[in-house]
């Protein structure tokens, strides 16, 4: 059905794995509960790139069956394992009723290539006269048959249907950042208008991956010395720090929530998008448009920001000089770059910016400064609603507006 | 004022304007109709790359396009943008490079290829085999920025946004070989919406090269019958033995019937309804009572708001595998019952191989020109039937019957389920 009439679109789990810890209780322990810890970081693994190390993870938990386990990369355990801890945060993991009709649209890269195989094939391909045969002959007979199964990007959706039975439908949107931040904005799209009421989102990132550092490392995107915080390394020429994160979410329409009794961490209110060649100026531009459609729905004072900003340059710069002239519209930003402290996450950075708002939001408080810049102020109080970004770092612009959720008193539990 | 043109749930009708193609039968419709409905294989020995050591050697690739360097999203890119192109000619919307709605691409997942690896670790080669630190310092000296863009994921749909001036952020997507019917998906869900009047629903791939094919060797999913190549594709036969891999892009252009009305376009078919439902059975193999296809089949079927008696033509997706034609067939079986043996289906991929990331929507665009043509395209290579799956699945030569419905399916990896009815315009 597209009824006319919009249904608000609720948070009603959440599942979170970073280099921090696991979980909302964690990451808010770690990030906002008077005080904020030091980012964790691996230095040496990938030196000189630093890389902000998934936290040791029992998988087996979420993904009991062997089997399942080893037809997995890395990447698509993270996201199969969290998407698991989102379901069961909802209180729907293991009950078809919900499964079976759910939705799913996930953000996704490929999965690992076998390093050592193509470390073979490069260094003996070139001394070879006969190259290309030499690639047939030894992809044909190296490759595990089924690590094409481990790489394709909807196969993360795939093993996720298997895993946790979410069977109503399975899309898998890919395009880097934008990928997370478009999964967002068609599932509230899709349950505003009728056309679902439970929708799983997210996405997952492995930062301890050779294949993917060389491919943004053609781009000169990465951070290549030792680790600083997102919005001090502009000064010298800015870069990314990778972080290994899962974030999903469960987004419901409120009354599919209500009718089964759920509570939301928090309204996500809108998801808006653009893109640009990005000549200077024009993400800004997009930015702008973005702020003002989502007028009247932010009061000028206090405004709490979770800035998915990568650390390339120049979209970093431009995005915290966008968010700095908010002051002129009346807005007193107060920012957290969600990657000083996760790392980059690509796919998974915007559902993991509105993972971190959404448990903000549930705690009425916003998170202690992430790092010693002047632009991450304290903010005190409840800060009621908060704005997401992504910026891709090739392309795209994303936002979103989180809110705080007034839980109807008669659904609280022992009525 | 005339009403709104509501279908049986009280939605915008979604109706088809613009198509464009492009696959191993040529650029453009009437090439490719020319070539479907004589039932001339686009099939052939694969040129692009040497083929020794493999056991499959064919493919339905397109090598009529020039570029400077040859790369799957290189040509993903080439072959979106003459379909695209193509598509918005015939719908005359908008104007030069600015497309009215929203952009929705089916595209393949890109990753660095093989030259581009090559060529850095070359450049970092030093007399002991380079390590993973040099190789990416290597990659950060050199000069390779247009690589990093080229391989990106979101990179074709940039392209394309660019080029046609399409709305807003492009959404790029991958269901495995049902890609393109979720790319149409995306769209008519967005007009229901009331977002936008229209959308241009784009499906690509370009990925015939090495290491893909071996990969779907390694799975055993590819024909092996390279001799002759045509003959390689032959679904719901008793001796099919694996999919044929090909190129090939479809474009959509997709409105409401109010606004398509309203600037007085041809419409060429109305999109009435889709369906979709994910198989949690296993990563490559439907469950075996083909429930989640028969879901996808009866979700089409109800959004549409039609029986399946209503339905005058299937197209399959019929890929040739073993597994595939087998569960496809039960599933209609259910959902069909008597009526399927009576009911004409063929397969696309017969002819023109399977496009993979592009096939559903190759596939609706065909299926949009039977119903507008009333001629239906034969499945070849149809000499042994299974006798295990009787159906009339239009032997081996077209046929003229007059066709106002069509169920069109896609499936894949991955527990990918997507059909699409697809009808004549309501008038």
């Amino acid at each position: 059905m597209d009824t006319r009439h919009e249904e608000e679109v609720w948070i009603t789990g959440i599942g979170l794995v970073s280099s921090l810890g696991e979980g909302c209780e964690e990451h808010w322990h770690h990030l906002g509960n008077g005080k904020c810890r030091e980012p964790v970081i691996d230095a040496q693994s990938f030196a000189p790139y630093a890389v902000h190390p998934l936290v040791e993870v029992d998988f087996s938990s979420q993904i009991p069956k062997r089997g399942d386990l080893r037809q997995m990369g890395p990447w698509q355990r993270l996201g199969t394992y969290t998407a698991g801890l989102a379901l069961s945060d909802a209180g729907i993991a293991g009950d078809h009723t919900y499964l079976d009709k759910m939705d799913m649209i996930i953000a996704a890269d490929g999965g690992e290539r076998d390093m050592e195989v193509d470390g073979k094939i490069l260094e003996d391909i070139g001394k070879r006269n006969d190259p290309e045969v030499f690639l047939n002959e030894t992809l044909s007979t190296e490759l595990r048959p089924t690590l094409f199964l481990s790489q394709l990007p909807n196969l993360m959706s795939g093993n996720i249907s298997i895993v946790h039975k979410v069977c109503g439908s399975s899309r898998t949107f890919m395009g880097e950042e934008m990928a997370g931040v478009s999964a967002a904005q068609i599932a509230v799209q899709k349950i505003r208008h009728g056309q679902s009421e439970l929708c799983l989102i997210g996405g997952a990132y492995s930062a301890e991956r050779d294949d993917m550092q060389f491919m943004f490392e053609l781009g000169k995107c990465l951070w290549p010395g030792e680790f600083e915080p997102l919005w001090e390394r502009k000064t010298k020429g800015g870069g990314i720090v990778n972080g290994s994160v899962g974030a999903f979410l469960v987004l419901e329409s409120r009354s599919h929530a209500l009718n089964r009794g759920a509570t939301a961490y928090a309204r996500l209110t809108e998801v808006l998008s653009d893109r640009c060649n990005r000549a200077p100026g024009k993400a800004t531009a997009n930015a702008e448009k973005q702020i003002d459609a989502l007028n009247g729905r932010l009061e000028p004072g206090p405004l709490a920001v979770l800035s998915g900003a990568c650390g390339a340059e120049p979209a970093t710069g431009e995005e915290r000089a966008f968010l700095e002239g908010l002051s002129e519209k009346g807005f007193e930003v107060s920012a957290r770059a969600v990657s000083t402290m996760l790392g980059h996450a690509v796919e998974a950075q915007f559902p993991a910016g509105l993972a971190l708002a959404a448990i903000a939001a549930s705690k009425k408080h916003f998170f202690e400064p992430f790092g010693p810049s002047d632009f991450e102020k304290p903010l005190t109080g409840n800060p009621e609603r908060i704005l997401v970004t992504s910026w891709g770092h090739w392309r795209g612009e994303g936002m979103a507006l989180v809110e705080s959720v007034q839980q109807p008193a008669t659904h609280m539990a022992g009525e | 004022m005339a009403r709104a043109m509501r279908d049986g749930n009280g939605r915008p009708v979604v109706v088809v304007t613009g198509i464009g193609i492009v696959t191993s039968l040529g650029r453009g419709m009437a090439d490719n109709w020319a070539g479907l409905t004589a039932g001339r294989s686009g099939v052939h020995e694969i040129k692009r790359f040497p083929t020794d050591g493999l056991s499959t050697r064919i493919a339905g690739t397109i090598d009529d396009f020039a570029l400077d360097k040859i790369s799957a999203p290189g040509l993903a890119k080439a072959f979106a943008a003459e379909a695209v192109t193509e598509a918005i000619s015939q719908s005359g919307i908008g104007s030069a490079a600015s497309f009215p709605g929203p952009l929705f691409l089916a595209t393949p997942p890109a990753e660095v290829e093989w030259p581009t690896r090559i060529e850095v670790y070359e450049s970092a080669r030093n007399g002991s085999p380079v390590t993973q630190p040099q190789l990416k310092q290597a990659a950060r000296r050199g000069s390779f920025e247009d690589r990093h863009a080229l391989f990106l994921f979101g990179q074709v749909g940039e392209y394309l946004a660019d080029k046609f001036g399409t709305r807003g952020q492009p959404v790029s997507l991958s269901t495995a070989c049902a890609s393109g019917g979720t790319a149409i998906q995306l769209g008519v869900e967005a007009i229901r919406r009331g977002e936008t009047d229209s959308a241009l629903c784009v499906a690509t791939d370009g990925s015939v090269h090495a290491e893909s094919l071996i990969r779907f060797s390694l799975l055993s999913a590819l024909s092996t019958r390279n001799e002759p190549p045509e003959a390689a594709a032959r679904p719901f036969s008793k001796d099919r033995d694996g999919f044929v891999m090909a190129e090939g892009s479809a474009a959509l252009v997709l409105e409401s019937y109010d606004a398509a009305k309203a600037r007085g376009a041809k419409i060429l078919g109305v999109v009435r309804g889709c369906g979709e439902r994910a198989d949690n059975f296993h990563r490559t193999r439907s469950t075996p009572d083909g429930t989640p296809i028969i879901g996808a089949i009866q979700n089409a079927l109800d959004d549409a708001c039609v029986e399946p008696g209503q339905i005058d033509y299937i197209n399959a997706h019929g890929t040739s595998t073993p597994e595939n034609d087998k569960i496809e067939y039960l599933s209609l079986a259910t959902v069909f019952g008597d009526r399927l043996a009576g009911t004409p289906i063929s397969s696309n991929k017969s002819i023109v191989g399977h496009t993979l990331t592009a096939a559903g929507a190759v596939e609706a665009a065909f299926s949009l020109m039977t119903i507008e043509t009333g001629t239906i395209p034969p499945t070849i290579n149809y000499d042994t039937p299974d006798p295990d799956m009787p159906l009339d699945v239009v032997p081996n030569e077209k046929r003229d019957a007059p066709v106002n419905m069509v169920l069109s399916n896609s499936f894949g990896f991955g527990g990918q389920n997507v059909c699409l009815v697809l009808s004549a315009e309501p008038a």
